[in-house]
């Protein structure tokens, strides 16, 4: 019954949607304020009815209600409680309605606190969220019923994929599609500005918060994944270029351009078209990131279910939202007027390289990931690329970008001077000198790149923090007059720091995978192995039974020079339901470097296979994530999106737009 | 001109489109298509193995065996390890491993590391093997009846369902026939 009651909510969600899509537009069109106001409501009706929906279907998960085919399909009645509710979108139908319901939260965000926009232009971008989730439910309607019934209920479900249960993966789907989702916002805002024919400071300033906030959600949602397949692949790999990760990446990398893009349209109404195309662009690669990955197109192991008919679907909706905004673009972007005039070495000049190298490594990541397809098409022989391709690609184009990342900031607007700015960072040229010597004295002879990429990261984090120390007059007058600059600096500036230092923080991280240890070798309880100065005591392993799974699990003592500092229990876990193996490793950090270790197979001889890794940094890649997010987070709260400029601004801009 | 530049990205798109949608409906499924080598003899392969011996094709002559495409770099291979050790373990399938553009350091790693569920692993460096075989990426696995005939192509991880519905009673039936 609260199944169908939950597919009766999808379909006058549908219905309001649908409503919601072409009233307000019209509305717009005709000036017509009652018309216009329906957008409100429907936005606020369409979350009521999708978190109806979803709630449907969680109480269908918890109460293990297998007449539901989708939880026959992916739960069982064995399974914990957390994995229960999270099992919901762990699978294709769930993951949609999951999708529809941060769009509906998004749509009536914009709703409740858009008071202050513009009429006219809250009612298009809500029409234009009411397409997108018109789309969205017809494809679960038509094609992803997750309501659907099986008769005679089966007395137990199948289960959900062992990998899948668990934490990191869990909660790595929602901020993966907060992200996804939260730039739909600024895809609906560039598609009511290109109606409108219109952008100005007001609308960036609406839409870089949003772009912030999807942005935040993305970059943790990322970080999520990167760190759920660290811990649980059992190699220590935490980047493999695999073609739902780059779907992610990719909608990161323009997202990232775009928010630096419209800062440039916030503070001096140029880049107008370009940012407006970054929109569409971000939001199109996240839809291409949602459904590439289920329509058959590519494959791969994270993917979902493929279905020929979601496919034609799948392509038809992608047509629809990024070929019909792409057009409207091309009739309406060149008609849009251009802004501030400034020189190529300025603060809008280094935007844009910003924004050229990160758009051009997307571009990269997607040929990448899309090649297979493309050669086997024009004939040529049916390749894939790995590691080589993206190793040699994408790291030459972030080398320019981490330059430039250091110098930007220092420039100032419309007109910069280089030669000033690089001067004033001579303290980060002296700490990239330091790193990189003793970086090369302590490896000699070692990894040159890794050195280098240490260096870089040196001369980001120490540019970011001279670039603050100006801002905040840091030691050039008195502690208090620091701390009142401090104070009244926008968080915004505050939240680029961090952020900046984060990506520096990485940077690290990932250069410095390249010194780790690895030592697999079999080892007998009473044994031990060594590594990194480590010695590894393997004291016994044993079997163990947990809710829905057997494990060997071994105890291993780890002293360094004699003292004890770690115990680690790495598992293999069997789970029965799917004759499925996992294995959870044991990981021990102390920030600096991890000490990781994975339990592998029995010799059957009383000897267990052990792979152990001594990882320098490596957890400096997800604190520097964390950085980034922070960072973004406090950007967003900064004074100017929490008051009503946004009122007064459009009037101002017309008036001046009036005047010239 | 500078319309035309505005147009290029909706441009660009349709080109894109275009392929997705023929590689929806006309190629279809890549992995889904059965490969055209089934039913004909296995192509020649004479390649160094990890052990410092060598794989061929009239190595495998005379059994029904398992012709594995993996790498190291390759996350699905990963997945579809423990799978294929169980196959090699339990149902004593004779497993044959083709390094795909794998380096011989990496792929002794990875075998090193996850156990080898192959009688013997062939390097394939360069890739030519697997143009020969026509494998759109890995892990792909071809089963090689005693004639030396493919007779099955899995163009994708194989899944345990697979093996207990497909392709065990395919192996028995062959081993007798």
């Amino acid at each position: 019954m609260i199944a169908e009651l939950g597919h009766f909510a999808l379909i006058l969600a549908l219905l309001l949607a649908l409503l919601q899509a072409s009233v307000p537009l019209a509305g717009a069109a005709r000036r017509d304020l009652g018309w216009m106001a329906l957008a409100r409501r429907t936005a606020l009706g369409q979350l009521v009815l999708v978190s109806l929906a979803f709630a449907a279907l969680i109480h269908a998960y918890v109460t293990s209600d297998f007449s539901v085919a989708n939880v026959f399909e992916n739960s069982h009645s064995a399974k914990p409680l957390l994995y229960k509710v999270t099992g919901a979108w762990g699978n294709h139908e769930g993951s949609m309605v999951l999708w529809v319901f941060i769009l509906a939260l998004c749509g009536a965000a914009v709703a409740g606190f858009g008071g202050n926009l513009p009429a006219e232009l809250r009612a298009r971008v809500l029409a234009v969220q009411g397409m997108i989730g018109s789309g969205f439910l017809l494809f679960i309607l038509l094609t992803s019923d997750p309501f659907h019934r099986l008769v005679p209920a089966p007395l137990d479900g199948r289960g959900l994929n062992p990998v899948l249960q668990d934490p990191g993966l869990a909660f790595h789907p929602p901020f993966l599609y907060l992200g996804y989702v939260g730039f739909s916002v600024a895809f609906s805002f560039a598609v009511a500005a290109l109606i409108e024919g219109r952008v100005d400071a007001a609308w960036a300033r609406w839409v870089r918060p949003w772009t912030l906030a999807a942005w935040c959600a993305l970059t943790i949602g990322i970080a999520m994944g990167s760190w759920w397949a660290y811990y649980t692949l059992g190699w220590g790999g935490w980047w493999f270029w695999d073609p739902v990760e780059n779907a992610s990446l990719m909608p990161w990398l323009v997202g990232t351009a775009l928010l630096h893009s419209a800062i440039v349209v916030e503070k001096r109404e140029a880049l107008k078209s370009w940012t407006i195309l970054l929109a569409i662009l971000t939001f199109s690669l996240s839809l291409i990131g949602t459904f590439l990955v289920r329509s058959g197109v590519l494959t791969s192991v994270h993917a979902f279910a493929v279905d020929p008919a979601r496919g034609t679907f799948i392509l038809l909706l992608l047509l629809v939202a990024i070929g019909g905004s792409l057009s409207l673009y091309a009739v309406r972007a060149p008609s849009l007027k251009g802004g501030g005039l400034f020189a190529p070495i300025s603060r809008e000049g280094a935007l844009v390289l910003n924004n050229l190298l990160l758009t051009t490594a997307a571009a990269t990541v997607f040929l990448g990931t899309l090649y297979p397809l493309f050669s086997e098409e024009l004939g040529g022989p049916k390749l894939s690329v790995g590691f080589p391709f993206f190793d040699r690609t994408f790291a030459p184009l972030m080398v320019p970008l981490l330059i430039a990342v250091a110098v930007g900031p220092l420039l100032a607007w419309k007109r910069g001077d280089l030669l000033g700015a690089l001067q004033r960072l001579w303290l980060a040229v002296a700490a990239v000198a330091v790193v990189i010597l003793i970086g090369l004295y302590l490896t000699h002879g070692g990894p040159a790149l890794a050195v280098l990429g240490l260096g870089l990261a040196a001369w980001v984090f120490t540019s970011a923090l001279v670039e603050w120390a100006e801002r905040v007059k840091l030691g050039r007058t008195s502690a208090g007059e620091t701390w009142r600059r401090a104070r009244y600096l926008p968080r915004a500036a505050h939240g680029m720091t961090l952020a900046h230092l984060g990506l520096a923080v990485t940077l690290a991280g990932i250069a410095a995978s390249a010194w780790q240890e690895e030592r697999i070798e079999i080892v007998r309880p009473g044994q031990d192995l060594t590594i990194a100065g480590y010695a590894l005591h393997l004291d016994e392993v044993a079997q163990i039974a947990g809710a829905n799974f057997t494990a060997d699990r071994a105890r291993i003592t780890v002293s360094k020079d004699g003292k004890l500092t770690a115990e680690m229990d790495p598992e293999k876990r069997f789970f029965p339901v799917q004759q499925m193996p996992t294995s959870v490793t044991a990981i021990h950090t102390n920030l600096l470097a991890d000490l990781y270790v994975a339990l592998g197979d029995s010799d059957g001889s009383g000897g267990w296979t052990i792979r152990a890794y001594w990882k320098p940094l490596v957890p400096w890649i997800w604190i520097g994530a964390v950085f980034m997010a922070l960072g973004g987070l406090l950007s967003l709260s900064d004074r100017r999106w929490r008051i009503g400029v946004a009122v007064r601004a459009p009037h101002a801009a017309r008036a001046a737009a009036a005047g010239d | 001109m500078r319309r035309l530049l505005f147009s290029l990205p909706v441009a660009l798109f349709v080109v894109l489109a275009a392929y997705f949608g023929f590689a929806l409906f006309a190629g279809g499924d890549p992995h889904a298509i059965p490969s055209p080598l089934v039913t004909q003899p296995a192509p020649a392969f004479n390649l160094a193995s990890l052990d410092g011996e060598s794989l061929s094709r009239e190595a495998l002559a005379g059994q029904v065996t398992l012709i594995n495409f993996f790498a190291s770099w390759c996350v699905p291979c990963r997945a579809e390890h423990p799978l294929l050790m169980r196959l090699a373990e339990q149902e004593h399938v004779p497993i044959y491993g083709i390094a795909y553009k794998d380096k011989k350091a990496d792929t002794e790693r990875f075998i090193t590391g996850l156990g080898s569920p192959y009688r013997r692993i062939g390097l394939d460096e360069g890739g030519r093997v697997g143009v020969e075989f026509g494998i759109t990426g890995v892990p792909e696995t071809f089963v090689i009846d005693k004639a030396g005939r493919i007779r099955r192509h899995y163009g994708a991880p194989l899944t345990a369902d697979q093996v207990r519905n497909d392709l065990l009673p395919l192996l028995r039936e062959l081993a007798r026939g």
